[in-house]
């Protein structure tokens, strides 16, 4: 009968999410215990988790205003998905290294990217100016899921390098449907790479509900296809973010394997500043969502405990202030890059016929005028 | 005493140089390994299968599966996952099997190896060499025996490789994986047997250079890849009939050596571009061209191009010999250029 018999010591049943998210702090911003979820969190990580989620949704504002000057080409927004996506990140050290999708302005927060420089990409200024082996963090990725396998591959590296760091990829509902993720999980979970997929499940991709999307029970659910854990925790508590991903993290690092987590939240702002939501979205359901705000819930929380005061709001306020400040100098009228730039970082050595390309578009300037 | 080597060798002697060179370096396919999930097999791994041609053939057993690696059945999945290896500073070398399959990893190369580099500005190279096989010939089906270096000369950001003699297949296999950029390496399935001279010791070849494989004055051929060959065997029968051909092998395709090809046109007056792939914006249109745009006035004839069908490659054998360029169409293109050339020269210096 060796044949019939499970190829690996895997109970499937191990790998399942729970029945209902993992929620930590309920609708009411009250803290329950979890099983198998402890909290190793200090005052100043609730107060850092809490000034990280502000700031980007100070952050995420700044931009869309950004948009609406002209300054920026498009913007995708994370307002509703500051829990999903800080208490995510927050689970990682600095060694650790984040392959994000276009939405994760907050993750990029929590890694110490300065969100001005992200934002040239949504300018067209000329690239994306953060330096990603200083901050850990991948660059923003529009063609949907792909970054999962680059996240994937990097952890292979790891492992063969013997590190001991983690990889987190960001990807949304709508990407678990491409191949790209599917193939990334595979790899991570044959290799055992130290690789964290992180699902924010917003409930739409664009304009596509989850349910024409997939028809597995949960997005979770589709671990136990890859022999890996499934986390489905509720994504607008940054408490059960965190501690899920703080499980997932340490299981990847102790050399466990890779694991998938859905935090169900959902995207309160248009996909991007380019469409119209209400054109596919209830008032109802905006209105259901509104009162399940991650931020609400977790200041209800904060100042039961004390933690939150008039001179930290400040303090937060003042440092938002700051970083939007920041953001507008470094976005405003930007110049759109020199036309000699054309040529710039195809490659490592330019190739020959760049020189006569240059010249030929030099002449064109020159006689036509410049940009 | 020179060293005669087949291609096939000449390939794994160079991922062997590479592989103790650069422990970085580390192949990724399906059957490159041949055996790798056998535990029982692997003390004798050295002659694991090496996949359908056997090129990886022996790697297994000197690097451990470590660093040759089997993979899951998925061109996107170890493409990818090598661009996120490459990110880590790793020198990734999967292969494709053939390049047929090439399209289930296009995106990724496309929009994420093609650029990253330039998206990053400049702060992340993906020093990816991915190897594959091409040509038709091989009685392998219309999906088993496409060229398509094309498509991925079209891409900025990517180069693109197809050797024809063991000595370029090694030194540039080497210069490949030792490139900052992502290469796309193609191997002939066809002139895997092919022999020739090649040194033991690692060398390069630089990316970017044709080599003159004959020298001639009065027409220049240009083949690509295994046409090399066809076109040097229609270069002896033209010889007998006092036309003298100089046979270029552009090597390289992206970058392409675009001022050894000028020089010989110009030089000769006469362009014959013999490619197996489709004709249209194929590298016989692209070279023709270049030809047309840049030496347009030392053009003495019509540019000729020789190439397969637009049409998919025939399982049939008689069809597929018909697909493919041979000897008989190379010398009727060559004489059929020099005549009109001759004719022209004749109508205007009659004064028509
Ligand atoms: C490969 C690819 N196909 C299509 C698109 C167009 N597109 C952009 S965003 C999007 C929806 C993605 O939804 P989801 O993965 O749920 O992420 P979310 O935008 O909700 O964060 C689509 C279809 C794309 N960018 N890339």
């Amino acid at each position: 009968m060796s044949d019939t018999k499970m190829p690996l010591d895997l109970d499937p049943a191990d790998l399942l999410p729970p029945a209902e998210p993992v929620q930590l702090l309920d609708d009411e911003g009250t803290l329950h215990e979890v099983d198998g979820y402890p909290l190793d969190l200090k005052d100043s990580d609730f107060r850092d988790l809490y000034r990280y989620m502000v700031l980007a949704r100070r952050v995420d504002k700044q931009a869309i205003n950004l948009q609406r000057q002209g300054q920026l080409g498009v913007y995708a927004s994370l307002l509703g998905q500051e829990a999903a996506q800080i208490g995510g990140a927050y689970a990682l050290d600095q060694q650790d290294w984040v392959f994000p999708s276009y939405r994760e302005m907050g993750a990029a927060l929590v890694r110490g990217v300065d969100p001005g420089k992200v934002l040239h990409l949504f300018r067209g200024t000329w690239l994306s100016d953060h330096d990603p082996h200083e901050h850990h963090f991948g660059l923003l990725s529009i063609p949907i899921g792909t970054q999962a396998l680059h996240a994937a591959g990097f952890a292979m590296a790891a492992k063969l390098d013997g590190s001991d760091l983690v990889v987190m990829s960001y990807f949304g509902d709508g990407a678990t449907s491409e191949g790209d993720p599917h193939e990334a999980m595979n790899f991570a979970a044959v290799y055992e790479a130290a690789c964290v997929f992180f699902v924010q499940n917003n409930q739409y991709a664009i304009s596509v509900p989850l349910s024409k999307q997939t028809k597995a029970p949960t997005i979770a659910h589709k671990a136990v296809g890859y022999g890996m854990p499934g986390y489905r925790c509720d994504g607008n508590d940054v408490l059960a973010t965190y501690a899920v991903s703080r499980k997932a993290v340490d299981r990847a690092r102790a050399g466990g394997g890779p694991s998938l987590i859905e935090a169900v939240t959902y995207r309160m702002e248009a996909h991007t500043t380019a469409d119209d939501p209400t054109r596919y979205r209830t008032p109802a359901e905006l209105e259901q969502w509104k009162r399940r705000d991650p931020i609400a819930r977790f200041e209800t929380f904060l100042e039961s405990e004390g933690l939150l005061d008039d001179a930290f709001r400040a303090e937060i306020d003042e440092e938002a202030q700051a970083y939007a400040k920041r953001m507008r100098e470094e976005i405003y009228d930007a110049p759109h890059g020199d036309p000699m730039e054309l040529f710039e970082h195809v490659y490592a050595d330019p190739p020959a016929s760049y020189a006569e390309q240059r010249a030929l578009l030099q002449r064109e300037l020159d006689e036509h005028g410049t940009s | 005493m020179t060293r005669e080597l087949t291609i096939k060798d000449a390939l794994n002697e160079a991922l062997r140089q590479a592989m103790e060179a650069d422990d970085d370096v580390v192949l990724l396919g399906e059957d490159i390994a041949g055996g790798a999930g056998r535990d029982e097999a692997y003390p004798e791994a050295a002659d694991a299968w090496g996949g359908p041609f056997g090129v990886t053939q022996g790697l297994l057993g000197q690097f451990g599966r470590d660093r040759v690696m089997d993979t899951p059945i998925a061109e996107t999945g170890f493409v990818g996952a090598s661009i996120g290896m490459a990110i880590a500073g790793m020198r990734p070398v999967p292969e494709i099997m053939y390049v047929d399959f090439i399209g289930t990893s296009f995106d990724q190369l496309l929009n994420h190896a093609a650029k990253l580099r330039y998206l990053y500005g400049g702060k992340v190279s993906v020093p990816m060499t991915v190897r594959t096989v091409t040509g038709a010939g091989f009685r392998a089906a219309g999906e088993h025996s496409q060229t398509l270096y094309s498509l991925y000369t079209h891409i900025p950001g990517l180069k693109v490789v197809a050797p024809a003699t063991p000595y370029d297949a090694k030194g540039l296999l080497l210069a490949a994986i030792q490139d900052s950029d992502p290469v796309i390496f193609m191997e002939h399935k066809r002139l895997y047997m092919t022999t020739g001279h090649v040194p033991e010791e690692p060398y390069t070849i630089p990316l970017g250079t044709a080599s003159i494989v004959r020298a001639g004055d009065d027409v220049t051929i240009i083949g690509v890849q295994k046409m090399v060959h066809t076109a040097l065997e229609a270069a002896t029968e033209l010889e007998q009939q006092g036309i003298s051909c100089e046979v270029i092998d552009p090597r390289s395709y992206s970058p392409l050596d675009t001022d050894t090809i000028l020089t010989s046109i110009r030089r000769t007056g006469h362009l014959v571009v013999v490619d197996e792939s489709h004709p249209r914006c194929s590298l016989a249109t692209d070279i023709s061209a270049l030809a047309a745009e840049h030496a347009f006035h030392d053009l003495r004839g019509p540019v000729r191009m020789v190439t397969g069908t637009h049409s998919p490659v025939p399982f049939s054998p008689p069809l597929e010999d018909l697909y493919v360029p041979d000897v008989p169409r190379i010398v009727d293109a060559v004489r059929s250029t020099l005549d009109q050339g001759r004719k022209g020269a004749e109508a205007v210096a009659h004064g028509r």
